[in-house]
């Protein structure tokens, strides 16, 4: 299957699309170690939105992988993996401030480095929010692709190295018309001392209605709480 | 994380209110004062959310609070971070000893997903958060960021699993926070009835605050 498009975010960088009902975005972490930040929301209805703890407590999971859904506040599945190289993506970690990009990294500013500049992840989904006519407001708990943080019996959390190869991808198929706003920016917890966020390709098929069951299938059977999330999604277009 | 009890003494707070069973609540807290959750009956899951009073763009973070602490678990000594990166209140007592923040507050959409399509129109978190601020006027839906759950045990496993297990609370078990900026405060005291994280009996709460 060729995609439609596909796009290059290097390093550092920020985009959005709208992903429209029936089609896939493949996120591929090109030179491996990326960590590719993503919010969502409804592209018509921009005050539903992303809800992870939702998609947690009703998938009963602290990692997003192949089957899992990405839920709205309103029940409803924005987005579903649908194939995944990794086993595990971190909804915990959040994104990096400005404070925390200068604490590890140092100053790195626009003077001296030009287009190198050292960014930040809230920085950058405020940056392609505002676009959108979201705000600080709008800013809710992100997914953090690429990456995994372990937690022990005591509930201590440790950014895993080394998590993702280069050319690892993920699937996310849109059950409905779906913003995405994302940047390739580090993990806020990795612990590499330089600065060098990586690049993420940004692949977009179109699904035949014909296929779209069968792709789907692993995350609307994957337990009856999907069942029943995609059922809500459907209904919205009934 | 073991249990760390409070010195303050309730009769010296200068306000106490009761929350009823399934009840919302909005309060202010300014910099400096401490304030009390007090688990009346004992495995009562309350939903929480903190703004900054002075601009309640500036809200709790969750992920920020979890990173900031490499910690999922919230307890004594936990600080509680806004989205702006500030720190907001700080856990100085808890003789709960855990609390979760993964969790998010229950709705009438995820009841639906969760339990059964016709499961929709029971009392929930986000009603009791809504209603609330929909009579207050500072706030409305886009500020419902991801909340606190005060006295709920949501275990997080080495493999990626999270589950709803029985309270680890009891009765007069209270988690206290010191607040640093002036803070507004909304709590749902959780009226879900389809899972643990009440006893299936929600059950009055009540809040203190010293100066």
């Amino acid at each position: 299957m060729n995609p439609l498009y596909r796009d290059v975010l290097p390093g550092g960088a920020h985009g959005s699309l709208v992903l429209r009902r029936g089609r896939l975005l493949r996120l591929t972490d090109v030179e491996g170690g990326a960590n590719l930040a993503l919010l969502a929301w409804n592209a018509t209805e921009k005050s539903e939105r992303l809800n992870l703890p939702d998609a947690l407590k009703c998938q009963h999971t602290s990692k997003l992988t192949r089957g899992h859904c990405l839920y709205s506040d309103m029940g409803r599945v924005l987005l579903c993996i649908t194939n995944d190289d990794l086993g595990w993506h971190d909804p915990m970690g959040g994104l990096s401030t400005a404070a925390e990009v200068r604490a590890r990294y140092g100053a790195g500013d626009y003077q001296t480095l030009r287009n190198d500049f050292y960014r930040n992840g809230q920085d950058n989904l405020l940056v392609e929010m505002g676009k959108w006519g979201l705000s600080r407001r709008d800013l809710t708990m992100n997914v953090n692709f690429f990456s995994k943080l372990a937690s022990d019996d005591a509930g201590q959390l440790r950014f895993v190295p080394d998590h993702s190869p280069p050319g690892s991808h993920v699937d996310l198929y849109a059950p409905m018309d779906t913003l995405v706003i994302v940047t390739a920016i580090q993990h806020p917890l990795d612990p590499a001392t330089a600065y060098g966020p990586k690049p993420v390709a940004l692949s977009v098929f179109e699904v035949p209605d014909a296929e779209a069951l069968a792709t789907t299938r692993v995350c609307r059977e994957s337990r009856p709480e999907n069942g029943r999330g995609f059922a809500l999604t459907e209904r919205y277009f009934s | 994380m073991s249990p760390h009890a409070s010195t303050l003494q309730e009769d010296a707070a200068c306000r106490r209110e009761l929350i009823r069973a399934g009840e919302a609540w909005i309060g202010e807290l300014r910099a400096g004062q401490t304030f009390r959750i007090l688990d009346l009956e004992g495995n009562q899951a309350v939903d929480t959310l903190f703004y900054n009073l002075d601009d309640p763009a500036e809200r709790y973070d969750a992920q920020c609070t979890v990173r900031c602490g490499a910690q999922v678990y919230l307890s004594t000594g936990s600080v509680l971070m806004s989205t702006l990166g500030r720190p907001m209140l700080t856990i100085t007592a808890d003789t709960c000893g855990r609390h979760d923040t993964l969790g998010g507050a229950c709705a009438q959409e995820s009841n639906r997903v969760r339990y059964a399509l016709d499961r929709g129109h029971m009392h929930s978190c986000r009603d009791n958060f809504l209603r609330a601020i929909a009579h207050d006027g500072r706030l409305t839906k886009r500020d419902l960021g991801a909340n606190l759950n005060f006295f709920m045990n949501v275990p997080v496993t080495a493999d990626g699993g999270l589950s709803f297990a029985d309270g680890v609370s009891a009765p007069g078990k209270y988690v206290e926070l010191r607040a640093h900026l002036n803070v507004l405060v909304l709590i749902s005291n959780c009226p879900q009835l389809n899972n643990p994280c009440n006893a299936y009996n929600p059950t009055p709460i009540e809040v203190l605050i010293w100066d």
